[in-house]
């Protein structure tokens, strides 16, 4: 099998996800016994092209162009359609994220072509490539194939391979190619400003060894002083999931996952918190996770050392009164 | 709009695997694309126009757009199809583009993602099968002279200004708005307005499925969860316990 890996830079430095979604690449490319070809994409990035060049791959392709220099849905998928059509790969990677969430569609409708996103792991047997996402908020996976002729394309999720297991070049390095693209300014209809961000953050979760983080379950922003004072008894700082915040109930900047903070405290509490996707990669990589959820089948408990199902009204201030009568 | 089951519907997986039992199960507007269409009333009372809303789905689906027409939409279309979650992304969004092709819209609005399937790809099909530019999880659109200047979301705190020619399409992030709920009124207005039923089928759309979902199962689980059991009291108890002596955090 024939396989294109794009990655995906910005400021200087191809992303994480773009390591993860490379040792996704090369597992696949030895196990199907093909090839892999690894796309650096942008204006001035050369560099990060012979970077790329020293991890195990066939060939890098390095697309550069003046239109390329700054994001934009119809370059990309412009420049990236006509280095498909020459380089007629049957599998395309990429990592998904919001850059490619924004693209990625685009490119395989305009080949004809279905994406299956967001996967967080595949499998290989008999022959045939499964990919695995997940459905219905977390709560159920999905085993998914592709159907029609290739070029498939998939993306995987931020945390679902190890950057640090993309394997090096064993004998120095893949060669680069320059791939010259044709694009016009008139083609690009979108017209990218700048990039800002909204205010200094004023807590800087990553750095807290313990969170208790609340999510739906917390019902009513009534509630949150009981979090609150779990949180004082604790020690720790207080977060949420993405629904909280959009409701105004916490500060945007106590979020945490995809569109928030990535923490990986020592202590993990989700209270009411039904583990979402979007959430869970957000702090899968705490030490210890602890979680109440009034159903059993949440998957936030999946990912957490200690469960309780119950009613968090009732078990939260038992573990305030319990930790203050310690004191 | 999508309807997906409700939040706190049980799951049970049908025999064949690929899909849901729905017999049993209460079913909802789905979350992101309620911001969307708040979003659409929005720009309608600052701007003018009408606001259709369009669901894609089996009677039940109509709905949701029954509610979006409580709150103020104008009418709705309803492309019917009772085995919708069979489709794939991109032939979900070619049938919508089909049903909706001769409407010239200005904008087209989505939420983000649905919260059954979760592909979050029909935004920007449709807007690469209609022709017209597009961005998505935007968090604000300001329209001016024909443009309109939108605010994106992007990772870990990001934020960025693009500018778009309209007819366009654009994903809306959730918690752009606080969406409104419908009034006595609106719901009462919301009786006299139109919906127009769709086959989709009579789209003659062709089959042609580009990925296919050949399972679905309750995941397994990565970590083996310790369940704590008993009264508060008691929960509050062992819960401490095993933080300060077993895993050594608090």
């Amino acid at each position: 099998m024939k396989i294109l890996l794009i990655t995906e830079q910005r400021d200087g430095k191809l992303s994480k996800g773009s390591f993860e979604t490379l040792a996704a690449a090369q597992q696949i490319a030895q196990q199907t016994k093909g090839t892999l070809l690894g796309v650096v994409m942008g204006k001035g990035v050369a560099s990060l092209a012979d970077e790329l060049a020293g991890f195990q791959l066939d060939e890098v392709l390095l697309v550069e162009h003046d239109l390329l220099e700054k994001y934009t849905p119809d370059g990309f998928t412009l420049a990236l359609r006509q280095v498909i059509e020459s380089a007629k790969p049957d599998l395309i990677l990429l990592p998904h994220t919001y850059q490619v969430r924004d693209f990625a569609p685009k490119l395989a409708a305009s080949l004809g072509k279905g994406m299956i996103g967001d996967c967080i792991a595949y499998r290989h047997e008999n022959g045939k490539l499964i990919f695995v996402r997940q459905m219905f908020q977390g709560r159920t996976a999905a085993d998914v194939v592709f159907a029609g002729d290739a070029p498939w394309i998939a993306t995987f999720q931020a945390g679902a391979f190890r950057a640090d297991l993309a394997a090096k070049h064993a004998s120095g390095k893949a060669p680069v190619k320059p791939v010259n693209v044709d694009l016009k300014p008139e083609q690009i209809r979108t017209k990218p400003l700048e990039l800002f961000r909204e205010a200094k953050q004023a807590v800087d979760l990553t750095q807290a060894p313990i969170l208790i983080s609340i999510g739906r379950g917390i019902k009513a922003p009534e509630n949150i002083p009981m979090a609150e004072k779990l949180a004082k008894a604790m020690g720790g700082e207080i977060c949420a999931s993405r629904p909280i915040c959009d409701e105004g109930w916490l500060p945007m900047d106590r979020q945490i996952g995809s569109s928030g903070q990535t923490v990986a405290p020592k202590l993990y509490f989700a209270l009411g918190i039904s583990g979402a996707i979007q959430h869970v990669v957000g702090m899968k990589g705490s030490r210890t996770i602890a979680a109440i959820n009034k159903d059993q089948n949440a998957p936030i408990f999946e990912v957490a050392d200690y469960g309780i199902v119950g009613d968090l009204f009732e078990i939260v201030p038992a573990i305030v009164e319990e930790l203050e009568k310690a004191k | 709009m999508k309807q997906v089951p409700a939040k706190d519907a049980p799951l049970a997986i049908i025999e064949g695997a690929v899909w849901i039992r729905e017999s049993d199960i209460g079913f909802e507007t789905n979350e992101p694309d309620g911001y969307a269409l708040e979003e659409a009333l929005r720009l309608k009372e600052k701007h003018g126009g009408e606001v259709v809303a369009i669901s894609m789905g089996p009677e039940r689906s109509k709905q949701t757009i029954k509610e979006a027409l409580a709150k103020g939409a104008d009418r709705g279309i309803h492309v019917a199809d009772n085995e919708f979650h069979k489709l794939d992304p991109l032939n979900s969004a070619r049938s919508l583009a089909a049903a909706i092709k001769n409407e010239n819209f200005d904008l087209i609005l989505t939420g983000l993602q649905s919260d059954d399937q979760g592909f979050g790809q029909t935004g920007v099909l449709l807007a690469e099968l209609l022709g017209r530019p597009h961005a998505t999880i935007i968090m604000a659109i300001e329209v001016v002279d024909g443009r309109m200047k939108l605010k994106r979301e992007l990772e870990a705190g990001w934020f960025q200004w693009v500018e778009l020619p309209l007819p366009a399409v654009l994903s809306i992030q959730s918690g752009i708005n606080k969406p409104r709920y419908a009034t006595l009124k609106g719901i009462m207005a919301a009786k006299k307005k139109e919906i127009a039923t769709v086959d989709r089928a009579s789209l003659g759309m062709p089959d042609s499925p580009t990925q296919r979902v050949e399972r679905i199962y309750v995941p397994q689980k990565t970590k083996k969860t310790e369940f704590i059991t008993g009264q508060p009291k008691e929960i509050a108890a062992k819960l401490i316990e095993k933080l300060k002596h077993e895993a050594r955090v608090l």
